[in-house]
């Protein structure tokens, strides 16, 4: 092992010997010294003050006597693993801040997401680098430590020395999450403001991903997270969880905020989901939400559970008959939100009565004038609403259908079931 | 009014699973065991236990439920986060020890309960081991669960068999509301023993993993705690048939001490061939059913407290170390009862030493916890809910540490 002492002192020490990089583990219990090197106390824990700088350790809080002390970062001349050494001594008591992370307190066995690894994980230890910045020695958090690895340092901590404990974990993989893929969990949404916390980073995953995270938090985590974030990222992850933590999230969800969420849900999606609520909660979030979509998730829950009607999707593109590729092509681009899963066109005479479909392949090779009616693929295949839902998966496996269109009673056209809902309903089966 | 009834009994059914379950695999070898010696030493006298440990049953079992159903985190999780790593890592480690024990028995369960229908144990313990380990790791969480669920229905081959035997119902029932008390340290030792098996560390764990796994939440509160209370009845009535069927058949005819549950199925043969099969039956169901929940929960509670990945719905490439645990606990335990003169009774007295060690840790955390009122809002123990909790602690602890004392004399003759 390589001497430590001294290093912190390089000129703008940028120094990644891995080895050498404390661990909070260490840093607690490191004695403090004052001027003229007497020793003030130990180190108790450090907290960052996300609102001023989201890595750097902005107080250390020491403790000397009866009462803890609170050293601020620009008080340090130098950090080495054998002690901290202080440029002013006017410390001031610690007292408790609401603007305060404490990396002991509410940083260490909490659950944080790993952002990068669409995960959550347990917190055991933190690392930091130790960086020389406008003339004094400051810590900042490089990674969160999860793992076995980390484990034995927390075990061995105070135990053994130092140097036993890294000699000890050297044989096992570090595992370790940078801090900037950190995301932490705060549901009181005002100390979510005052620690700078936010959910963007969640916003970017994807939707599945998102699902699985917050199926595995808590229930206030997992609400504030679809309470706080956009409401079309929360509609979509929201329609991946398991249907009835749907249910306990929307009920915790003020009615407002569920209906905004809700009508951003595809209709079916957004029909099942309030049909495993209270019919006083989901009447509450109807209320809320705008005519249009309102009408077609009510269209939908009027269906029962096992029936074709409950599986259908009310967002289709339908075109006349008589229409040609080129009414096809407009009726599309009127349409862009439908695009990602749309597979088909449909075609309806006037009365609305369903009359054939035309896959999207064919539309483009198509020439422009050519007549929809030439395109048709197959043969007829519909549902009515009320068919028993057995009877749609048979039709969907023996025709290997991506769509199936679902009339009413007169035959005119109400929806489409896709292949991905058939999925999704046989998985829970 | 009505309206409100049926939906009741329809969250019943969606809530119904933890409760039950935690009850059944609580029948495992090592109490059957338990109740048939009772039944074989003391006859009908020891049945008037059955209603304080129901009580004390439910006492700790309705704190895991509630804490699980409030703040959707396991036992271990929140052990973690309130009590920190180490404390953690001895609790874990206390776990897996006594678990692991556990398995053992009721492997040995598996191989005795088979012996009586002469099949070899170098044969069914394999074949048993390789079961477990592939129904869970193969199957899902609802197949799973459901085929669990399905096996709960034969613990009624107890009530059947007990019937068959035609015991003296009268002084069952007599003898289970009247506390009777002797100065006979095996009977005392007894009545411990009775309490130790019927409450331990594993299931505080267990009930709050399935609580939370199950998605009940606070609405559904009221329905699991019910739950609950039906799965303790449950355990308790299906003890209470086979501590009688124990008591008719064999100390009506002469009262004396049993090596192994299996012991006890072979005695009661002379009365008919069914009460026989059943009770045999009984005990591999039982023995299996334990034997394939104990790994499982043993390896979700470490994995979560320490911060492993786990999950029976991720691969072994992302959860090794959940994986390891599980596949180590099955082989090991499966492998110590093929290996010939293995002290297992020894080693059933350690069980009892070490639950005795972890249980009383576990049971003041609990409290702790659920008192916490950051975690558990409004639903924190009430000023007599307080007052019954630690009562209940108070007791447990000290029966507890007394069979520890006996356990260690045991283990020292």
């Amino acid at each position: 092992m390589r001497g430590i002492s001294g290093l912190s002192r390089l000129p703008d020490g940028l120094w990644d010997a891995r080895e050498e990089l404390p661990y909070f583990t260490e840093l607690v219990g490191l004695k403090v010294y004052d001027l003229r090197g007497r020793r003030i106390g130990r180190v108790a824990d450090a907290a960052l003050v996300p609102l001023m700088d989201p890595s750097r350790v902005d107080r250390y809080l020491v403790g000397g006597g009866w009462a803890w002390l609170t050293v601020r970062y620009d008080q340090i001349r130098s950090i080495d693993l054998d002690g901290i050494h202080l440029q002013d001594e006017r410390l001031t008591p610690y007292h408790e801040d609401e603007y305060m992370l404490r990396i002991g307190r509410d940083l260490l066995d909490q659950q944080i997401v790993d952002v990068d690894g669409r995960k959550v994980v347990r917190v055991n230890d933190v690392t930091f680098q130790i960086r020389q910045e406008e003339g004094c020695a400051v810590l900042r958090v490089l990674e969160v430590d999860v793992g076995l690895r980390s484990i034995l340092r927390r075990l061995f901590q105070g135990v053994l020395p130092r140097r036993w404990i890294r000699r000890l974990q050297s044989p096992i993989a570090p595992n370790s999450i940078r801090w900037e893929h950190c995301n932490i969990i705060e549901p009181d949404p005002l100390r979510r403001l005052r620690l700078n916390i936010s959910y963007s980073m969640l916003e970017k995953l994807h939707p599945a991903d998102l699902a699985d995270i917050v199926e595995e938090l808590g229930p206030e985590e997992r609400e504030s997270i679809i309470a706080s974030i956009d409401s079309e990222v929360a509609a979509e992850a929201l329609s991946e969880v398991d249907p009835k933590m749907q249910a306990s999230i929307l009920e915790a969800l003020e009615a407002a905020k569920a209906a905004e969420i809700v009508e951003e849900m595809a209709p079916d999606e957004a029909a099942d989901a309030l049909a495993e609520l209270e019919e006083e909660t989901s009447e509450e979030i109807l209320e809320e939400m705008d005519a249009e979509p309102k009408a077609e998730v009510r269209e939908l829950l009027e269906f029962a559970e096992d029936q074709a009607g409950s599986l259908m999707n009310t967002e289709y593109v339908a075109v006349h008959e008589d229409g040609t590729v080129r009414d096809a092509i407009e009726a599309l681009q009127g349409n862009e939100d439908l695009l990602e899963t749309l597979s088909a066109v449909l075609l309806v005479d006037s009365g609305g009565a369903y009359k054939g479909m035309v896959p999207l392949g064919r539309l483009f090779i198509a020439p422009p004038g050519a007549p929809l009616r030439s395109l048709v693929s197959g043969p007829l295949i519909s549902v009515k609403a009320t068919e028993h839902r057995e009877r749609v998966f048979e039709i969907f496996d023996k025709y290997n259908l991506l769509n199936l269109p679902v009339v009413d009673e007169e035959g005119r056209l109400c929806g489409v079931i896709t292949a991905d809902d058939i999925i999704s309903v046989l998985r829970q089966g | 009014m009505l309206k409100r009834i049926r939906r009741q009994i329809a969250i019943f059914f969606t809530v119904i699973g933890p409760g039950f379950m935690t009850a059944m695999v609580d029948n495992e070898a090592g109490g059957i065991f338990t109740y048939s010696q009772a039944g074989a030493k003391y006859g009908y006298l020891p049945l008037w236990t059955l209603a304080p440990i129901a009580l004390l049953l439910v006492i700790t079992q309705e704190m895991n439920a509630r804490m699980g159903a409030v703040t959707g985190k396991g036992l271990s999780d929140l052990i973690r986060e309130e009590f920190g790593l180490r404390v953690t890592f001895l609790v874990m480690t206390l776990l897996v020890l006594t678990n692991f024990t556990n398995v053992m028995a009721n492997f040995a369960g598996v191989a005795g309960s088979l012996e009586l229908f002469s099949v070899p144990r170098w044969v069914s313990v394999p074949i048993a081991a390789a079961l477990v380990w592939v129904l869970v790791v193969k199957g899902t969480y609802h197949s799973v669960e459901k085929i669990f669920l399905g096996a709960c229905v034969f613990y009624a081959s107890y009530v059947v068999s007990a019937v068959l035997i035609k015991p003296d119902w009268q002084q069952a029932v007599s003898s289970s509301v009247q506390p009777v008390l002797m100065l006979d340290p095996d009977y005392i030792t007894l009545l411990i023993g009775m309490v130790g098996t019927s409450i331990a560390p594993w299931m505080q764990f267990y009930l709050q993993a399935a609580v939370v796994e199950k998605g009940i939440s606070e609405r559904e509160y009221a329905e699991s705690r019910i739950e609950v209370i039906v799965g303790c009845v449950t355990m308790v009535v299906i003890a209470f048939f086979i501590i009688v069927a124990c008591a008719g058949a064999i100390w009506a005819h002469g009262p004396r001490d049993i090596e192994d549950a299996a012991q006890a199925a072979q005695a009661l043969k002379p009365f008919g061939e069914y009460a026989f099969l059943l009770f045999a039956a009984g005990l591999f169901n039982a023995s299996m059913f334990a034997a394939s929940i104990l790994p499982l929960s043993t390896a979700y509670s470490v994995c979560e407290g320490l911060g492993f990945e786990a999950g029976v719905n991720k691969s072994f490439r992302e959860a090794p170390i959940f994986y390891w645990l599980y596949t180590l606990l099955i082989v090991l335990g499966a492998g110590v009862i093929l290996i010939p003169g293995f002290p297992l009774v020894r080693m059933i007295l350690l069980v009892q030493v070490l639950n005795g060690v972890l249980l009383p840790l576990v049971l003041i955390f609990m409290v702790l916890l659920v008192n916490k009122k950051e975690l558990m809002g409004r639903w924190v123990n009430t000023r007599f809910q307080n007052a019954v909790a630690w009562l209940a602690v108070v007791i447990l602890i000290g029966l507890t540490l007394a069979l520890v004392g006996i356990s260690l004399r045991d283990m020292m003759r």
